[in-house]
Parts: C-alpha cells; sequence; structure tokens
C-alpha cells in the first residue's frame, strides 16, 4: 500500500533514537499517521513544526499498519507565525484542535482548506480571529456537532438571537430565554457572521465553541480534554493583547 | 549448542543497550571491551557510576545536575550578574557554558509546554523561576529556547508571566555561524531579516 501527496504538519512525537511518528492533514485522506524515520536529526527536525506542507510518501505492507513516510519541505509556515505571540497561539490552537479532535483517516471535505486558508490569513490581517472562529465552526459542523444558530429553538424566529442551549447547539432569543438566561452560552453577534468584532467578544464566542468542543469530541490521544494551547489563544484576545514579536 | 554469556555480564549488555546510541550488538562490544581493559576501564567506570549514582541530583535553586545541594553555577558568587538564562534541559546548560559568553546563572525548565502531551505551567520550575527573580534581584531574563512552536510558547508564557518584574530577553535567530543563505529556510531567513542590525 502507498500514496503520495502533501499533507499540513500537526504535530510529531519522538519515536526511539532518531524517528518521529508523524501526524499530518491532508487534502485527500485526513488525518494521517506515520514513522518518519531520521525524524529527530538536525536536517529534518526544523521541517516538522506545525503548519508546515510537506511533500510525502507513505508506505505500509498492510492498509491497517502505521507505515512510514519519507517528507520533504514544500512550503515552510511556522517560521512566519512563530515571530508573533499571537499568531503563535493561532497556530498552537489549530494544530492542536486538529490533532485532538480529527479521526485518522476519515476525511472531512474542506477541513484541510479552511484549515490551510486561515494560516495563511494569519500573516495578512489581524482580523484572522474571526477566521478562526469561523474556522472553529466549520471543525465543529464536520464532524457533526454543528451550530443551529440562525433562528429560536422555542420560538422559531430570528429576532433578538441573544443565546445558545448548552444542550442542543442551537440559538435562543432573549424573550423565550427568561430565567434560564444565566444557564445559556452567550451568543454574539460574531457568532451569528455578524461582521467583524473586536477580540474580547470573539474570546466570549470561542467560548460558546469550546463547550461544544469539550461536550461533544471525544479526546483522539490520551483522554485529554480540550488542548491548553486553544485555552491560551483565549485568554490573549480575552485580555486584548496585541501581537507582539518575541522578546528581544 | 549455544554458549551464553554469564548471567551478570548479560545483564550488563541488557542494561548498557538500553543507553541512548546503543543497541544489543555494541553494548556486547562494549562490554567485552571494558573486561578486556578491567583495570584501566572497568573498574574505573563501576567507581564513578557508583559515586555519581550516590551525589547526582537535581539542583535545589536551578535545576542543573549538582553533586550537592547547589550546583557550582549557583554557589560562585561571581555569577550573580543579575541575570538568569532560561533554558529547556540540562543539555542546553551545557551548550551555553561550553560557548563561554554567558556569565550569569541559569534556570532549567525540564522541558517546553506542550498541548499534546499535556504538559502544562505547573509541570516545568516557572513558580520558581518566579521566585528567584525576587530573591536574586535579577535585572534580566535571557530566554534560550528552542525556535519550535513550544518553545516559543514557552518563551511568550514566561514573559507574560514576569511581565513588569524585569527585563525579559530573548536569542536572536537567524544564520549561522560558517551557514549560507541558500541552504536555510523560509522562516529563518524571515526571522534573520526581521532581527537585522547595522553595521
Amino acid at each position: 500500500m502507498e500514496w503520495q501527496g502533501q499533507g499540513m504538519v500537526i504535530a510529531s512525537r519522538p519515536h526511539g533514537e532518531h524517528a518521529v511518528i508523524l501526524d499530518v492533514l491532508t487534502p485527500e485522506r485526513g488525518r494521517y499517521a506515520g514513522l518518519l524515520r531520521g525524524g529527530q536529526s538536525r536536517r529534518m527536525a526544523p521541517l516538522l513544526q506545525p503548519g508546515n506542507i510537506l511533500s510525502l510518501a507513505w508506505r505500509a505492507r498492510l492498509e491497517d499498519q502505521l507505515g512510514t513516510f519519507t517528507a520533504e519541505l514544500q512550503r515552510d509556515r511556522a517560521g512566519r507565525l512563530m515571530a508573533d505571540r499571537r499568531m503563535l497561539a493561532g497556530l498552537a490552537a489549530v494544530s492542536g484542535l486538529l490533532a485532538h479532535a480529527l479521526p485518522e483517516r476519515l476525511h472531512l471535505p474542506g477541513i484541510y482548506e479552511r484549515s490551510s486558508e486561515l494560516l495563511d490569513l494569519m500573516p495578512l490581517t489581524p482580523a484572522w480571529t474571526l477566521a478562526y472562529l469561523r474556522w472553529e465552526l466549520a471543525l465543529l459542523e464536520a464532524l457533526g456537532y454543528g451550530l443551529e444558530l440562525d433562528r429560536c429553538a422555542v420560538r422559531g424566529t430570528n429576532e433578538d438571537l441573544c443565546f445558545v442551549s448548552p444542550r442542543t447547539g442551537r440559538a435562543v432569543s432573549r424573550q423565550a430565554a427568561g430565567e434560564w438566561a444565566d444557564r445559556l452560552l452567550p451568543l454574539p453577534d460574531c457568532l451569528k457572521g455578524q461582521g467583524p468584532a473586536p477580540d474580547e467578544e470573539i474570546a466570549l464566542a470561542l467560548v460558546t465553541t469550546g463547550h461544544f468542543l469539550q461536550r461533544h469530541v471525544p479526546p483522539q490521544r490520551s483522554g485529554q480534554a480540550i488542548p491548553a494551547s486553544r485555552a491560551r489563544l483565549v485568554e490573549l484576545l480575552r485580555r486584548g493583547m496585541p501581537g507582539r514579536a518575541a522578546p528581544a | 549448542m549455544s554458549a551464553k554469556p554469564p548471567a551478570s555480564i548479560d545483564a550488563l549488555i541488557e542494561l548498557l543497550a538500553k543507553l541512548p546510541g546503543l543497541g544489543p550488538r555494541s553494548a556486547r562490544r562494549a562490554v567485552l571491551h571494558l573486561v578486556a581493559r578491567r583495570s584501566q576501564l572497568l573498574h574505573p567506570l563501576a567507581e564513578a557510576m557508583t559515586e555519581v549514582a550516590a551525589t547526582a541530583r537535581e539542583c535545589l535553586n536551578c535545576g542543573n545536575i549538582a553533586t550537592g545541594d547547589l550546583c557550582p553555577i549557583c554557589l560562585d558568587d561571581r555569577r550573580a550578574t543579575g541575570q538568569i538564562c532560561v533554558v529547556e534541559d540540562v543539555a542546553d546548560l551545557w551548550a551555553m557554558e561550553r560557548g563561554g559568553a554567558f556569565g550569569g546563572r541559569y534556570h532549567v525548565l525540564g522541558g517546553t509546554l506542550s498541548a499534546l502531551d499535556a504538559v502544562g505551567p505547573e509541570d516545568l520550575g516557572l513558580p520558581r523561576l518566579a521566585d528567584r527573580i525576587e530573591t536574586e534581584q535579577v535585572t534580566e531574563v535571557i530566554l534560550a529556547l528552542g525556535a519550535t512552536v513550544d518553545g516559543q510558547t514557552t518563551a511568550h508564557y514566561i514573559s507574560d508571566m514576569l511581565d513588569g518584574r524585569t527585563r525579559v530577553t530573548s536569542l536572536a535567530k537567524g544564520v549561522p555561524v560558517g551557514g549560507e543563505l541558500d541552504y536555510l529556510d523560509d522562516g529563518t531567513i524571515a526571522a534573520a531579516l526581521a532581527a537585522r542590525t547595522r553595521l
């Protein structure tokens, strides 16, 4: 069994003295893992940073074996994103969530493209944080837990939608919420897809998406909760911290 | 019939084979070499290992390897320069010391923050680093962490943690000595360009 194609690094972990288990997200085959011999070498290790695009060849004797990769760098993306603390936090959150949430070898249409577009957008505009929020919504939808935020779950109207039911993921209007409002999740305008928003509002929206990621998405590795890298991004946005280069 | 080595030698081979860089074959060669040079190598090695096993421990102050409660660097008053260099592990500390360009003290984290491996701030020696800022009147913390996503995430975390308490700097990233631009990756060239200096 073998295939060739490109893949975006989402994680790598040492295996023995020289090799790594490389986790990549591919456009056609979803998340794929394999052994990369020499992955800890001086030449290879810098190429295996999350976000980088590799040219890959995967080979195994049987389809369900782990298999081995050979890899070559196609595009370096991590180096540029690492220079800014917010972009770095974004990169770590994206790669962490992909590794956390995506089952292996399950192709979810659009996830590779959206993830790649988001990482490409980061150096171009500070508004990438809003794109990150939409990426999380798309990830939830692709995993089968899309939120229904266009009409009230109780009254069926689309006016004054302010909350999300933590159980069903459906919008609830202010009138329908009544005394239950304090038990519901916030539904800021940016979560409804209504235009640009300050980072604090995006952080509020991420509380809502975070609830559903936590509730519905089973961790693919070691039973961890949502990766801490996502919490760090939310914290940076909540504090309104501007992007800043590494201390110098 | 196959003649196996005596059990004690077999056990030694098995243990040596677990060391980095050694496998069963090289471990067998090493053991044969040691046995053949018993007085020059085997006895001194056994004594040295016994002593290290009895005395080696983590420096209570910085996390370096020491043979007492404090390592020689922390005991040396001349190194109380007000600068602390934060490194990921002891191998990095030794690399800095080989360079001989740094005259201050160190702080060894023992790893980096890693979301996938669930390594959080409490797993590293960060509270102890914060304490040292006050007790040692530190004027500058130099972050000498890897240019990896995890290394830089840790650097930013420490920078935020110490914000306003002391000056925090990090090692520059760019063209290595003897390096040629043609062989550098895009990220390193971008970082080197951003950190360019006036001649």
